[in-house]
């Protein structure tokens, strides 16, 4: 069983907090031990994936990207099809039902792009709660349109001035808000990150995405995939597709962002580049100095550019379940251009992480070779960042 | 026996409470800290809780957050604040417990930690993100170079978990006021005192009270019923407003003689211990 008693994936996990929230945490678990056993709940969550987040979402054959790469069977998992364009809705989902379930009326959340801020905002507008979510300023100027669009949900959005005003002291200061309203407050967490059971949950809640897929490719092809391809910030999307696979033959592909190159220090690829570390509640890998003071993170895509991971990637990178590389911002943004023109999809910059791995995999591979790719979210909410980039070098 | 729980029954026989300052290692800079030390040993601080300073520091609020981020940008390592209070050791006696979170010990190596902290002289360590449950490596190494380690209970905290987090503790026990971050507030909690009382009766170790302390008057009202008083961002923003080292050490030590003198246990209401 995994996590086990203590929360623990091996070494990696735990719960690394302020006493303050330790007795809330023992009640978490237990509330959500009892939701889980409970048909009820169940049935709403499946009723509110299906009816409100459009579930299941199509696993489909890119046929285009499959023939330009000449290699091996490339198909997307939909994730970018869901309500509010990503797969952090089946989270918030399962986690505002569960809130809602123990009786808490405010909900906090942080976001670093505004896609969990977005799916949370969400969640909280169709079940009736009050939703404040923290962002870093600099992702507040850098994403206004979601900062709208989650104050059109009714959320309230601070603007987080702490520290390098980015994802991680957004979860910085969720923290605090979390200590100082224990009591009324449910903090609903966007990945599979933070302290047990946050881990565990976030996961179970996006383990249909790995569930249908197996389905799904044995519809379709009679059998299961070679290779799933997954990209990871803190690994929600990729553990979600991973889960039902790891114990499998399936070869499941991890991809952290390079940013401008790991030898530059301006990345995001904690599993390739970073070292055994805490940071928010659990014991992980970290990017971090030798002093153990957490490292300034880059990545072109918002929701990877984070310096911890989930601690379940950490146990899975060392028991050889799955293998983790890194793909730079430049390789993402070509894989982002492909995409959209070979398939008439626009990726989010973090899933094109993901298929920018596939297209140099593919083509090693015979054709009878099947690849997933999870395309965990759409890229519309991108488009400011790529716009800028693409008048930029049409101006040199 | 160790030297935090003498500086407890010492003061009890002279009638106060043990007084805790707290101020973050390296703000503005190493040179002062170690003036500040001093200052505070003077001036009737008891036992000095010195931060180390992190990126990322979940538990405190913006006074102590920005005190660390100044300490950080000049450049100061945990090896440096071992070195200081090696330095000082030579002239103060007074008590020095590390606050700090658990990712930069972690890296330094905790075996390795304790030792270098024990012989620096340093008497022990409060890490407010290390619970009781995965302190077990930790606890191991500071017994054995006999380190007080100081848990924190917090008003969530129900009895049953606080009797066993005060069997883990040892020089004393680190209440935390509010359910909150640390930082200086105008009013003490309402439920506290009554909070106090019920810690009280499930353990004898000493139980010092902290966060949102932030004057002579909430320190006098506090007498009753904890063994010690921690004040950190009252004094942290002292620090942060002076110009200089000396106007620093100046202000800081008056405040502190101010803090000192509401310390002492009038003898109307002196025995809740």
């Amino acid at each position: 069983m995994l996590p086990d008693k203590r929360g623990r994936f091996g070494i990696y996990g735990g719960k690394y907090v302020p006493e303050t929230l330790m007795p809330l945490l023992e009640e978490l678990e237990r509330a959500y031990k009892a939701a889980k056993r409970d048909s009820n709940f169940k049935k709403q969550f499946w009723y509110y994936l299906k009816q409100y987040a459009g579930r299941p979402s199509p696993l489909y054959f890119a046929e285009r990207l499959t023939k330009h790469l000449g290699g091996a069977k490339i198909y997307l998992k939909r994730e970018d099809l869901n309500h509010t364009g990503a797969h952090k809705i089946n989270n918030t989902l399962g986690q505002a039902l569960l809130a809602k379930r123990m009786g808490k009326k405010r909900i906090i959340a942080e976001t670093g792009a505004g896609q969990h801020g977005v799916a949370t905002a969400t969640a909280c507008a169709l079940l009736g709660l009050e939703c404040v979510v923290y962002m870093g300023e600099e992702d507040t100027k850098r994403q206004e349109m979601n900062v709208f669009r989650m104050k059109l949900l009714g959320a309230e959005v601070i603007p987080v001035k702490q520290g390098s005003r980015t994802l991680k002291d957004a979860i910085n200061e969720a923290i605090r808000d979390w200590v100082t309203n224990v009591r009324t407050t449910y903090y609903l967490i966007g990945s599979v990150v933070g302290p047990h059971p946050y881990p565990m949950m976030v996961r179970d809640f996006q383990t249909v995405i790995g569930e249908e897929v197996k389905k799904q490719i044995k519809k379709i092809e009679g059998r299961l995939p070679d290779y799933i391809i997954a990209c990871v910030g803190g690994g929600s999307n990729a553990i979600g597709i991973f889960y039902p696979f790891r114990k499998s033959k399936v070869k499941l592909i991890g991809v952290e962002a390079a940013g401008l190159g790991l030898d530059k220090d301006n990345h995001s690829a904690t599993l390739c580049a970073g070292s055994l570390g805490i940071l928010h509640g659990a014991m992980s890998y970290l990017l971090q100095t030798k002093e153990g003071q957490i490292q300034p993170t880059h990545s072109i895509a918002p929701g990877l550019d984070y310096p911890g991971v989930g601690p379940e990637h950490s146990y899975y990178k060392d028991e050889n379940f799955a293998f983790y590389t890194s793909i730079t911002d430049d390789e993402a943004l070509e894989a982002f251009h492909l995409l959209s023109k070979l398939e008439g999809i626009i990726p989010a910059l973090e899933s094109a992480h993901a298929v920018a791995y596939a297209l140099k995999l593919a083509p090693q591979l015979s054709s009878d070779k099947i690849i997933v790719i999870n395309l965990s979210g759409r890229g519309d909410k991108d488009l400011g960042i790529v716009f800028e980039k693409v008048k930029k070098e049409t101006q040199q | 026996m160790k030297i935090i729980t003498q500086v407890f029954k010492k003061t009890k026989k002279q009638n106060r409470r043990v007084l805790i300052p707290f101020i973050t290692a390296g703000d503005p800079n190493l040179e002062t800290t170690k003036k500040l030390i001093l200052t505070i040993a003077q001036n009737g601080g008891d036992i000095l809780e010195l931060g180390v300073p992190f990126s990322d520091p979940l538990a405190d609020g913006p006074t102590i957050q920005v005190a660390s981020q100044r300490a950080l940008k000049n450049g100061v390592k945990l090896a440096d604040i071992l070195a200081l209070v090696k330095d000082v050791r030579s002239q103060t006696d007074m008590p020095i417990v590390l606050m700090g979170y658990y990712n930069p010990f972690f890296q330094y190596g905790l075996e390795h930690l304790a030792q270098d902290a024990a012989k620096a002289g340093v008497n022990g360590f409060i890490i407010p993100d290390l619970p009781i449950e995965e302190a077990d490596e930790w606890l191991k190494y500071s017994r054995a170079h006999h380190l007080d380690t100081i848990f924190l209970i917090a008003p969530t905290t129900p009895s049953t978990r606080a009797r066993k987090i005060a069997q883990k503790s040892s020089g004393f026990i680190y209440y935390v006021s509010v359910t909150g971050v640390t930082g200086a507030r105008s009013d003490l909690p309402e439920d506290l005192i009554q909070n106090l009382k019920q810690l009280r009766q499930i353990t004898s170790r000493p139980i010092g009270v902290g966060f949102g302390i932030a004057s002579p008057e909430h320190v006098k009202r506090l007498v009753p019923y904890a063994d010690g008083i921690i004040v950190g961002s009252a004094i942290v923003r002292i620090i942060e407003k002076t110009k200089d080292s000396d106007e620093a050490c100046l202000k800081v030590g008056e405040f502190v003689r101010s803090l000192a003198q509401a310390t002492i246990i009038e003898e109307n209401h002196s025995t809740p211990s």
